[in-house]
């Protein structure tokens, strides 16, 4: 077990250990695209301790990313709130709305479940529309410059900005990873598997599902107030129904499951949207096909597929 | 009036939803979007058809369900087939397919809203005010097919299958009913009902490839206010949720009524998934 242990850090910490080589390396716009695609990953993240350790397929997760982007801009933008205060406040408001949406979306489950999740999340970003004078609806919220400086860095330089992203990244990774080794995760693990024998086990299942759901909301809302500060935008685009489903693509094509898997679905992703926009302006046929092919061909996605080829240690 | 109209064709396409939950159990995400393809393949088949624009609706009429059926029995065949039918993996591939169609209506069909001529334009002057003719008969229509599906799943050989496969999948194939082509057949049909509702609506609001996202969460609601898999419940819902979203908008701005409906939606899945008419889901 302890050899175990040793290649779990060694990849983990390896796979941080080559972001931060990475920005040396790589140009400038794919440095940008890195920096984005780790701030997505934790959001992937948060969506894959709720979907792919707990069994719990929400797909109203844009509410607590939106939360997390609103909950950070709105303050900046209006009350000039500091950019480390916004930080925490958007994190507090994708857990607390992770809280609320949890006591009631839990007592369903299965396809009700996801039917709640929608609808809430449906609601959230209609009330953004609907706040237009304050939220600036479609349009969004462009963060000031002078906003975006915490202790001391400011985040709209290149430089800056990817290690803020890979220090939020490696902070999230090493809690992900804590968290599925802990006696916690496997609990949740356990509700996924089976809940009745958990029950019958003495652990109560609507407990740790909304522990793990408000977990997910503040990963989101971490992610969504990052994201809002490190790119200076806030638009209620990031609160629609797309960016529910886009974690969901993340997770499963990395592997729902797996710790490595949301940052390996969102780089791949985005860089196939990317490549793929060159060549035609239908990337949402993109999207469609990819999560077609995905739960028709690989329902475990690229780590999970391995992990059961043979890296049994992968946690 | 209007809201009658909204009625009858959310009634057409929110049974279609009802009918695929209830027989197969499988939240189709993907239904707004045969709502968009029929009411596209409807102005295909009118620009098509020469002659007067009757002919051409007449058989927009018949083609379009016909075709998004096609549609929709391909899309069970070659993927739900294959997934079991879970209901987990069943939701995302039908969000999979939502962008799929979505996509292939934008690409083929173009981003403008393109209308389709109404078969006739008849006027029904009362003394104190007038009603438009197709609106009426929009209604009509809507009743007869209704009226038609109630027919075959209460009356006929085929209703009584679907009918077996809905209670007990299992049994039904140990009395040798072929429960996948029974699947294949119901998703056509439910996706039919959708077509057909949005044949008879596109004289009145155009064609777009956009214009699922509406109608399926007006669906959504009518379903679940109705009883999940409760198909006389649904009907009642779609009246009721069809006449009162023309009385909330008055009141409300559009965008808090949509909020405040779906917030109720979400409710009532939460306090009472049996839905309003608290009869246990049939």
């Amino acid at each position: 077990m302890n050899g175990g242990a040793a290649k779990i850090w060694a990849l983990h910490l390896g796979v941080l250990a080559a972001l931060l080589a990475a920005q040396l390396v790589l140009p400038a716009y794919h440095a940008g695209n890195l920096a984005r695609i780790m701030v997505l990953a934790v959001y992937a993240m948060g969506f894959n301790i709720a979907f792919g350790y707990t069994g719990l397929l929400s797909l109203g997760h844009a509410l607590f990313f939106g939360a997390g982007l609103y909950g950070m801009g709105m303050p900046v933008a209006l009350a000039g709130w500091g950019a480390g205060a916004g930080l925490v406040a958007g994190i507090a408001a994708g857990g607390g709305l992770a809280l609320a949406v949890g006591l009631l979306a839990l007592r369903r489950a299965g396809v009700s479940f996801m039917i709640v999740t929608l609808m809430f999340a449906q609601a959230g970003y209609l009330t953004i529309l609907y706040y237009t004078p304050y939220t600036r609806g479609e349009e969004g919220i462009v963060i000031d410059r002078a906003a975006r400086v915490l202790m001391g860095l400011d985040l709209s330089q290149d430089a800056t900005r990817y290690c803020a992203a890979l220090a939020l990244f490696a902070a999230a990774l090493l809690v992900n990873l804590a968290l599925v080794r802990s006696p916690f995760g496997r609990v949740m693990v356990a509700m996924r598997e089976n809940e009745e024998r958990s029950r019958m086990l003495g652990y109560d299942p609507f407990r740790v599902k909304l522990a793990a759901l408000v977990l997910s909301g503040l990963y989101a809302g971490a992610s969504g107030a990052a994201y809002g500060l490190l790119f200076g935008y806030v638009g209620a685009g990031f609160a629609s129904i797309q960016y529910s489903i886009l974690p969901l693509l993340y997770v499963l094509l990395g592997g729902a499951g797996t710790v490595l898997g949301p940052f390996l679905g969102a780089a791949l992703m985005f860089y196939l949207i990317d490549l793929s926009s060159g060549v035609t302006t239908a990337h949402l046929l993109v999207v469609g096909a990819a999560l077609l092919v995905l739960v028709l061909f690989a329902p475990k996605g690229i780590l999970g597929t391995l992990r059961d080829r043979g890296l049994k240690w992968l946690p | 009036m209007e809201g009658l109209v909204t009625s009858a064709v959310l009634a057409l396409t929110a049974l279609g939803l009802a009918l695929v939950f209830g027989v197969m159990r499988v939240v189709n995400v993907a239904h707004g979007e045969f709502f968009m393809l029929g009411a596209v393949a409807a102005w295909f088949v009118t620009t098509w058809i020469p002659g007067p624009p009757a002919a051409g609706f007449i058989a927009a009429l018949v083609l379009c369900p016909l075709l998004v059926g096609a549609v929709a029995a391909l899309a069970d065949t070659l993927v739900l087939k294959r997934l079991g039918y879970d209901p987990d993996a069943t939701i995302v591939a039908t969000i999979g397919l939502l962008y799929v169609l979505q996509q292939a209506a934008l690409s083929l069909y173009g981003p403008e809203a393109r209308p389709v001529e109404a078969p006739f334009t008849l006027r029904v002057q009362l003394p104190w005010f007038g009603y438009s003719g197709y609106k009426l008969a929009v209604i009509a229509a809507a009743a007869v097919v209704l009226a038609g599906v109630w027919l075959l799943l209460a009356r006929t050989r085929i209703g009584l299958v679907m009918r077996a496969t809905q209670i007990d999948r299992e049994m039904a194939r140990a009395f040798g009913i072929n429960v996948e082509r029974v699947y294949a057949g119901v998703f056509a049909l439910g996706a039919g009902l959708a077509a057909v509702a949005a044949v008879l609506i596109v004289p009145i609001q155009q064609a777009h490839y956009l214009m699922g996202q509406d109608p399926l969460l007006l669906s959504f609601m009518v379903v679940i206010v109705g009883g999940l898999g409760s198909l006389r419940g649904a009907l009642v819902a779609a009246l009721l949720i069809g006449l009162s979203d023309g009385v909330i908008s008055v009141f409300f701005s559009p965008t808090l009524a949509k909020i405040l409906a779906t917030l109720f939606v979400a409710l009532v899945l939460v306090f009472r998934p049996q839905g309003l008419m608290g009869r246990r889901a049939a």
